[in-house]
């Protein structure tokens, strides 16, 4: 059984610890986790902008660095969304359509992976602190990720968690959207960081790296010391205690 | 310009959205609407019970009848005919503008009251009735406003969205030259009296269409205020102007429609006064006008008959949720769109029925592709996907920006090739020296200027994951649980489902 890792570029160069929080945590229940190491992006931002040729290009590699993996772990659900639309970038393309297909099927996200297949929502964590969740639009609406990070942390001990207002809203990041519209995002980004300091929570939680690093660089300009973690991370840090 | 030429409002969706963005009475009038429709809609659709399945049900009638379109129009236009109704087709904006003013001279028309009405909006026939001398009287409450302003709907359903009471007061004191408390209730009975006036002195009532019912020849009116009631039953000519795409097959699908559009558009379980129009007043009628006409209007919709990534967005049914649902439109409003229809389905709308001219395509980067608009929208439209859709059009036809084309070039470099991502990496962790001061970036330069402008990037740390993995993966490897039989077994489980084509476990619906 072959079940690797898609780190993420994101994850890969700046959050180096979600992978990690990943992978100590997955082995706990036998999962040791493979890293093809000829993996890089999954051309999103290529894809989102209209430039499919080359979403194509780099798509291809991690349809290659995939191939002989029977499960495909990545902590982020807009990631393994952008798997989801492989089949559409190579509908012309037979030979690449048929791989984008079977990738397609054996991507999950990583609370998916956690909560779907090895049927875990108690990890044993404890974490006796005020926590708030934002989940990321492509995870929860468009992969349907709703429920799994909700059961993984009703079970986490001593966490209390608050609702976050309007937590559906998007935080404003959208890839290159946060450039090209970087006046829109910031005034979305700047409201969504009112409703998390609203919250009074001490962490904010999250599934993607993308919304968070948006986020958490927001609270940052504005000095405003709440911690920002991956779930990945909240629930291993939670059983090392 | 012809009378019918979509106007653009100066400078790009940036530079308007700018605008918008400074303008903290918009902003707040806004926010404070779409939440409150938003709201009332995800409460309604809670209370239903069913609301998926209808969806879907719904979905499934826009698809029939507009993969089946010519069929069903002239159905329509058939037994609308029997009825006594003039039924017209206008290919063009401007044959409907000229099909509108003609009727008009010959009715010798001096004023026309109208209903809400979006398709009149995209054919700016207010203008075109004024520039003939006659005088176009809105009697919608919000359009009111919007005419009395000089200006455009900001909203498909809310036109006057991005004013406050408090603006609207000072624009109905004007008009009424004397000074009205800004009390909604105040106000209402102010327009009210005047508009009464107006409907009986009126020669034409002009309307909109939400559905027109393929086997009777009818045409559907959804409103709350009773002036489409009063514009379809006093003057002596009804014109009814609709998008050819307002089409369902019959009376029972309507009941679909009737339970999608209200609760979408404004959380209502039905809608104030919903009329059904079927011909001109007969002999025992007591009210309604004497002659009837309907003008079917294409202006580009026939563009998305055929097109696999567009024909859907024929199933709109003009709710309005897709802006109610939107975190753009919340902080830009209507304007900053630039065209007639603002928000998510605007962004695509606008595009497609010019032809997806590269000028218009600018409106589909204002979207973050949250997908907010697909989960509101009451027949499933995937907008998310098509505002993606017009950026590669844009992009294949040449159109692409000059530095984003090396860019993205650059990044399919880097990306393609695990080594030059590798490459890349490190390069920034060392490149990074410049201009990283305690652990994170602040410069307001070069491609961080946007993003710097609203937030602190991290720096990169010393190890990527790719670097770490060589040790991890043997502590890992050293410290791991054996997997369980049965976790085995579940997992080899699902991969044998899989070769058979199972498998599923969500994803795009």
């Amino acid at each position: 059984m072959k079940v690797s890792l898609f780190i993420t570029c994101l994850s890969d160069a700046i959050y180096p610890r979600v992978g990690e929080a990943m992978v100590r945590l997955l082995a706990k229940y036998g999962v040791t986790l493979d890293f093809p190491d000829v993996q890089t992006c999954c051309g999103q931002p290529a894809y989102n902008s209209g430039y499919w040729k080359e979403a194509r290009e780099t798509a291809k590699t991690i349809l290659h660095a995939f191939e002989d993996s029977d499960f495909v772990i990545s902590p982020s659900g807009s990631c393994t969304g952008m798997i989801h639309h492989y089949p559409k970038l190579f509908e012309k393309e037979p030979e690449w359509l048929d791989r984008a297909e079977r990738l397609k099927r054996k991507s999950y996200e990583f609370t998916q992976f956690l909560v779907q297949v090895l049927g875990v929502t108690d990890v044993g964590a404890v974490f006796p602190h005020k926590v708030t969740y934002h989940p990321s639009c492509h995870g929860s609406r468009l992969l349907g990720v709703k429920a799994e990070p909700m059961e993984l942390m009703r079970h986490v001990k001593g966490m209390e968690l608050v609702p976050l207002p309007f937590a559906e809203d998007c935080c404003g990041f959208g890839g290159t959207f946060a450039v090209k519209m970087a006046d829109i995002s910031g005034a979305m980004v700047a409201e969504k960081t009112d409703h998390v300091l609203e919250t009074d929570a001490e962490v904010l939680v999250g599934l993607d790296m993308a919304c968070l690093m948006n986020i958490a660089g927001h609270l940052r300009y504005r000095n405003e010391p709440v911690r920002v973690m991956h779930l990945a991370e909240l629930l291993y840090e939670g059983v090392s205690r | 310009m012809s009378a019918g030429k979509a106007v653009v409002r100066p400078g790009t969706v940036k530079e308007r959205a700018d605008l918008a963005l400074n303008d903290d009475f918009l902003r707040k009038a806004v926010r404070f609407t779409t939440e409150r429709l938003r709201g009332g809609k995800q409460k309604a659709a809670a209370e239903h019970g069913n609301w998926d399945e209808w969806r879907e049900r719904g979905r499934q009638i826009r698809l029939h009848t507009i993969a089946h379109l010519d069929y069903y129009l002239n159905l329509f236009a058939d037994n609308a005919r029997a009825n006594g109704v003039h039924v017209h087709f206008a290919e063009t904006d401007a044959e409907a503008v000229k099909l509108s003013l003609a009727i008009a001279e010959r009715r010798q028309a001096k004023t026309v009251v109208k209903s809400k009405s979006m398709v009149t909006e995209e054919l700016h026939l207010n203008a075109a009735l004024d520039s003939i001398g006659v005088e176009a009287i809105e009697t919608d409450l919000g359009e009111y406003i919007i005419q009395l302003a000089g200006e455009t709907p900001s909203h498909i359903i809310i036109p006057a969205i991005h004013k406050n009471r408090y603006q609207i007061a000072e624009l109905l004191s004007a008009d009424a030259g004397e000074e009205l408390l800004p009390d909604t209730t105040i106000l209402a009975g102010y327009v009210r009296k005047k508009l009464r006036e107006k409907f009986l002195e009126a020669d034409i009532g002009m309307t909109g269409c939400n559905f027109a019912i393929a086997e009777t020849g009818s045409m559907v009116l959804f409103e709350n205020e009773g002036n489409a009631r009063m514009v379809t039953t006093v003057p002596k000519t009804q014109i009814t102007l609709m998008g050819m795409e307002r089409i369902i097959p019959s009376w029972e699908d309507l009941e679909v429609m009737a339970t999608l559009l209200p609760r979408s558009a404004t959380g209502q379980k039905l809608t104030v006064y919903m009329s059904g129009i079927t011909g001109p007043r007969r002999e025992a009628d007591q009210d309604g006008p004497e002659e009837m006409h309907i003008i079917i209007v294409d202006n580009g919709r026939s563009l998305q008959l055929g097109d696999p990534e567009f024909q859907e967005l024929l199933n709109c049914i003009r709710c309005g949720a897709c802006l109610n649902a939107c975190p753009v439109y919340r902080h830009i409003g209507g304007h900053a769109y630039g065209g007639t229809y603002s928000g998510p389905i605007g962004a695509v709308l606008t595009p497609a029925l010019q032809k997806n001219v590269a000028e218009w395509d600018d409106i589909a980067n204002a979207s973050s592709l949250c997908g907010a608009c697909y989960e509101a929208c009451p027949v499933k439209i995937p907008l998310h996907d098509m505002l993606v859709y017009l950026r590669r059009r844009k992009v294949e036809s040449g159109h692409g920006n000059r530095m984003e084309s090396a860019g993205m070039k650059g990044f399919a470099a880097v990306a393609g090739k695990a080594t030059w991502f590798k490459g890349a990496i490190k390069l920034g962790q060392l490149g990074q020296k410049l201009v990283v001061r305690n652990g994170c970036i602040r410069i307001k330069a070069g491609p961080l200027k946007g993003w710097n402008s609203y937030r602190v990037t991290p720096s990169l740390p010393k190890q990527s994951f790719r670097d770490k993995w060589k040790t991890l993966s043997g502590e890992v490897q050293a410290e791991a649980m054996p997997l369980s039989a049965e976790t085995r077994s579940r997992m080899e489980q699902l991969v044998r489902e899989r070769e058979k084509g199972g498998g599923g476990h969500g994803g795009h619906a």
